[in-house]
């Protein structure tokens, strides 16, 4: 058996999720991405740097101040990933200063400068801002290191090589040395260099080290301004009414009862919603609900979760397009001496950030300002001209830190609502959802079908694989359509490149899009989605062959890097040792956004449906870390947001209506549902890989596969709650 | 006018009796450290004391408040055990996006000043009305228990 070659459409994926901006290339191109990409932006991108601010104008990623102060331009925003320290950490090392001296600035959008080749614009997410900015930040900052050094070279008339920088200054032969403030001028006037050297890792005194985050500070005494914080003058607060169905439209409203409350200032239509401006947010509260509308529901308002399941169970037994066909696996599963079928299914989910969406906007004549935490400034920036109808330059986008966003503010249609409000009134407006606005108008992360079969041999050795995926597309939703292979490269993550050894692989991709609200990403994306399935499938038929889940994994698994991570994850866990009655232990292991990952729960069932989990083990891969604390703190945060979501949420429809509206119908993990979650990271010199989500991918599989080992039930549907799972206190217990 | 004590100054707001003291504090007075996230009592976001004890702000009247004196997070590094929560955060390196971090320390020291002595259930009961959507649980129930270990050493030297 060897491993299949590579399908072109395997190809175009990659080329979407690791680089070569297959969007801006092959694929369609939405309006608000660039139409095209310098052959190399990062090398580009560093060329067009400058320092200083009197002499220089603003850098790229750098600016070294009079002062000796280094500002890092972040063409990453600041979500809680941390990857701003990182960032400043990357810069820091190579310009010789400490990360004390290290400001952050978020980018303006540009796409010229800041365009994320791995995503095809100026876009925070998919985890990979790491990977995308590990090389570029640290050349921009070699590259004011060289400056710096070679201005103090020419005015000590000495040569480049008897200088050297080390914590913000230049030392020369001798006594000689200048703070980088007082060479800021000189270097700024200075020709880029062509050649830019890096540190050699072994070199590194930063990268790699624990460092304590430079935005946390001010997030423990009230100081950090989010988007809902901010006040501008002459600034009212907004707030806004959807129709509860999506598609549905205003036919009229009356706003009387609404004016007559104090504070409540104008009341603004809009297609599908209403929107109130008054002096305090509860004013605008108080009068959404004192609105008398008249809507047209539309289409969508009869449809309720059972049509749309029956729906995707229908499209499921069709054939779709085929992403990988390699070998025969139908024959092998026509000829196979057993085979194990099994149906998986994962629910819609809602993001539901704890900021809900909010942003400021100003619309003046000639002018239109947003404040606003977006993983998209390049799209918000777009959204504005087309709303305003100014041009790009006159749309100005303040970047701002964001309370979650966990895919949400990858969408802006709330900054769309927000200009188009801001543009009927003359005062700046702050645009702040409830949270029952929130939970019932976001984006949903779709609902998926996933039918799988494996051929077995007499001795139960797999011998063929076929695996159909059904659920919406959102790249189609995203970017406006799919590529003319109708094949959703996000939705066919990991399923068209496991890291099982398998031979007679066929894949099959059918979109089925629900016909009543749009979809989008949630954390964990195509990795999270593709890994449930197959790594509950792999565990089955390890149970089915009777062979311990970890062995019969390794013997199929190739990858000398996923291999090391479960045999780790083993170590460390104990795997293997005896447990109480009513306790397993599960494991799930996949290559996710660069990085390997393998993830261990031992949890105990009582009861019948009482779960508490004893133990939850992760040990990631992720190449060169730059921060290692920041890596364990997004392992931890990253695994219990998907155990939240396991557990618990599921988004359901009834007459065209998002029936969960706040934290009571959604729940979320509590301190009193959350294990201590332990993380090992695999010391490595490959290429940094991602880390915000790939704790998010592998929880899910691992939970299920405990409680099959520590019950005996096989659970093919999430969130558990569905089958009457919940959890204990484990302190309380 | 609605006269409130905050933060150790008296001062008046002109507002409708039924709002909840999260916007007085947001909207009226500036006070955004404290966070809006449900506005039903779920999430813990809106955090403030009252008296010293923690309470939902978002769904309290204003006119319930009489003399009760409101505490947030603004002036929580004037407080002896305030100043130690937030230390033990940073230490602890509990923050992620940091949205609801307001809420969850506002609990904590109120729930420290009840009982520094805190066992890993008082800790859950007084922490599980805090939603953190990062999941940043396990940090927080370390860092509250090294300030209670902190606060039971310096009893111990005194």
């Amino acid at each position: 058996m060897s491993k299949p070659p590579e399908s072109p459409d395997l190809l175009s994926r990659r080329r979407f999720l690791q680089g070569g901006s297959a969007l801006a290339g092959g694929l369609l191109v939405p309006a608000w991405l660039p139409l095209a990409l310098p052959r190399s932006a990062a090398a580009d991108v560093v060329k067009s740097a400058r320092l200083g601010d009197g002499a220089g104008g603003f850098g790229a990623f750098v600016r070294v101040g009079l002062d000796g102060v280094v500002t890092v331009i972040s063409p990453k925003i600041e979500m809680g990933q941390g990857i701003q320290t990182s960032i400043a950490m990357m810069v820091a090392e190579e310009l010789e200063v400490p990360l004390s001296q290290v400001l952050v600035q978020e980018a303006v959008p540009d796409a010229a400068l800041y365009t994320d080749p791995l995503l095809g614009g100026q876009v925070t997410g998919g985890s990979t801002s790491t990977r995308y900015v590990w090389e570029p930040l640290r050349r921009a900052g070699a590259t004011a290191r060289i400056l710096l050094t070679q201005a103090a070279a020419i005015r000590w008339l000495v040569a480049p090589s008897q200088c050297h920088a080390r914590l913000g200054h230049v030392y020369g032969p001798g006594t000689l040395q200048a703070a980088y403030g007082e060479l800021v001028e000189d270097a700024a006037r200075l020709p880029a260099p062509e050649d830019v050297p890096l540190k050699r890792y072994q070199d590194f005194t930063l990268i790699g080290s624990p460092a304590q985050r430079l935005d946390t500070p001010n997030k423990v005494n009230g100081k950090a301004l989010f988007t809902i914080d901010l006040v501008v003058p002459d600034m009212k607060i907004a707030s806004v009414m959807a129709c509860p169905v999506f598609g549905g439209r205003l036919v009229s409203v009356d706003g009387s009862k609404a004016k007559a409350i104090a504070g409540v200032l104008d009341i603004i239509e809009l297609e599908n919603a209403v929107a109130i401006t008054g002096t305090t947010t509860w004013a605008c509260f108080q009068g959404l609900k004192a609105l008398e509308i008249i809507w047209d529901y539309g289409k969508s308002a009869g449809v309720n979760s059972e049509a749309l399941e029956s729906a995707l169970m229908t499209a499921s037994m069709g054939e779709g397009v085929i992403v990988v066909d390699t070998g025969d696996a139908v024959q092998s599963l026509k000829t196979a001496e057993n085979r194990l079928d099994a149906v998986y299914q994962q629910p819609f989910l809602s993001r539901s950030p704890l900021e809900p969406m909010t942003c400021v906007a100003h619309v003046q004549s000639d002018r239109c300002t947003l404040w606003v935490g977006t993983q998209v400034p390049g799209a918000a920036q777009q959204t504005a001209a087309k709303v305003t109808g100014l041009p790009l330059a006159s749309i100005q986008v303040h970047n701002q830190l964001i309370g979650g966003a966990f895919g949400r503010r990858l969408d802006f249609d709330f900054i769309t609502q927000a200009v188009e409000i801001a543009k009927q009134v003359s005062y700046p407006i702050k645009l702040i959802w409830s949270r029952e606005e929130d939970m019932t108008h976001d984006l949903y992360r779709p609902h998926y079908v996933d039918r799988m079969s494996a051929a077995l041999d007499a001795q139960n050795r797999l011998v063929g694989w076929q695996h159909k995926i059904t659920g919406a597309s959102i790249i189609a939703r995203y970017l406006g359509g799919l590529p003319a292979t109708g094949i959703d490269a996000d939705a066919v993550e990991v399923a068209s490149d496991p890291i099982y050894f398998l031979s007679n692989l066929k894949l099959h991709y059918i979109r089925e899009d629900p016909k009543v609200f749009p979809v989008s990403w949630w954390r964990g994306v195509g990795a999270l989605r593709g890994t449930f399935p197959i790594e509950c499938f792999i565990d089955e038929l390890a149970h089915h062959a009777k062979t311990d889940p970890v062995q019969y994994r390794l013997a199929l698994i190739q990858n000398p890097r996923a291999r090391e991570v479960l045999r780790v994850l083993a170590e460390k866990s104990d795997w293997g040792s005896a447990l109480p009655a009513g306790e397993g232990r599960g494991v799930a292991v996949s290559s996710v956004f660069g990085s390997f990952v393998a993830t261990l729960v031992q949890l105990r069932v009582s009861s019948g449906t009482e779960l508490q989990i004893t133990r939850l083990v992760s040990v990631i891969d992720c190449g060169l870390v730059t921060n290692p604390r920041s890596v364990k703190a997004q392992i931890e945060g990253g695994t219990l947001f998907g155990l939240s979501a396991s557990l618990f949420n599921e988004i359901t429809v009834e007459d065209g209506r998002v029936q969960q509206n706040n934290f009571h119908q959604y729940r979320q993990l509590r301190m009193s549902d959350a294990p201590p979650v332990e993380v090992h990271l695999i010391s490595s010199n490959e290429s940094p890989g991602g880390v915000g989500e790939a704790g998010t991918a592998l929880i899910a599989p691992a939970l299920v596969n405990a409680l099959h080992a520590a019950s005996g039930q096989r659970i093919r549907q999430l969130p558990l709650k569905r089958f009457g799972f919940y959890t204990t206190n484990r302190a309380l217990s | 006018m609605q006269k409130l004590s905050v933060n150790g100054k008296t001062l008046s707001v002109d507002v409708s009796p039924d709002t909840p003291l999260l916007w007085v504090l947001r909207d009226n007075l500036g006070l955004t450290g404290t966070k809006y996230g449900c506005g039903i009592g779920q999430c813990g976001a809106c955090t403030v004391h009252l008296d010293g004890v923690a309470v939902r702000s978002c769904v309290l009247p204003v006119s319930s408040i009489a003399e009760q004196v409101i505490t947030t997070i603004e002036v929580i590094a004037s407080d002896r055990i305030g100043q130690k929560v937030q230390a033990a955060w940073l230490a602890e390196e509990v923050v992620q996006c940091g949205y609801c971090q307001s809420g969850q320390i506002m609990s904590a020291v109120a729930l420290l000043h009840r009982n520094p002595s805190v066992s890993e259930s008082d800790i859950v009961s007084a922490m599980s009305g805090n939603i953190c959507k990062c999941a940043t649980y396990t940090r927080i129930r370390t860092a509250i228990k090294n300030v209670a270990l902190e606060l039971a050493q310096g009893n111990a030297n005194e």
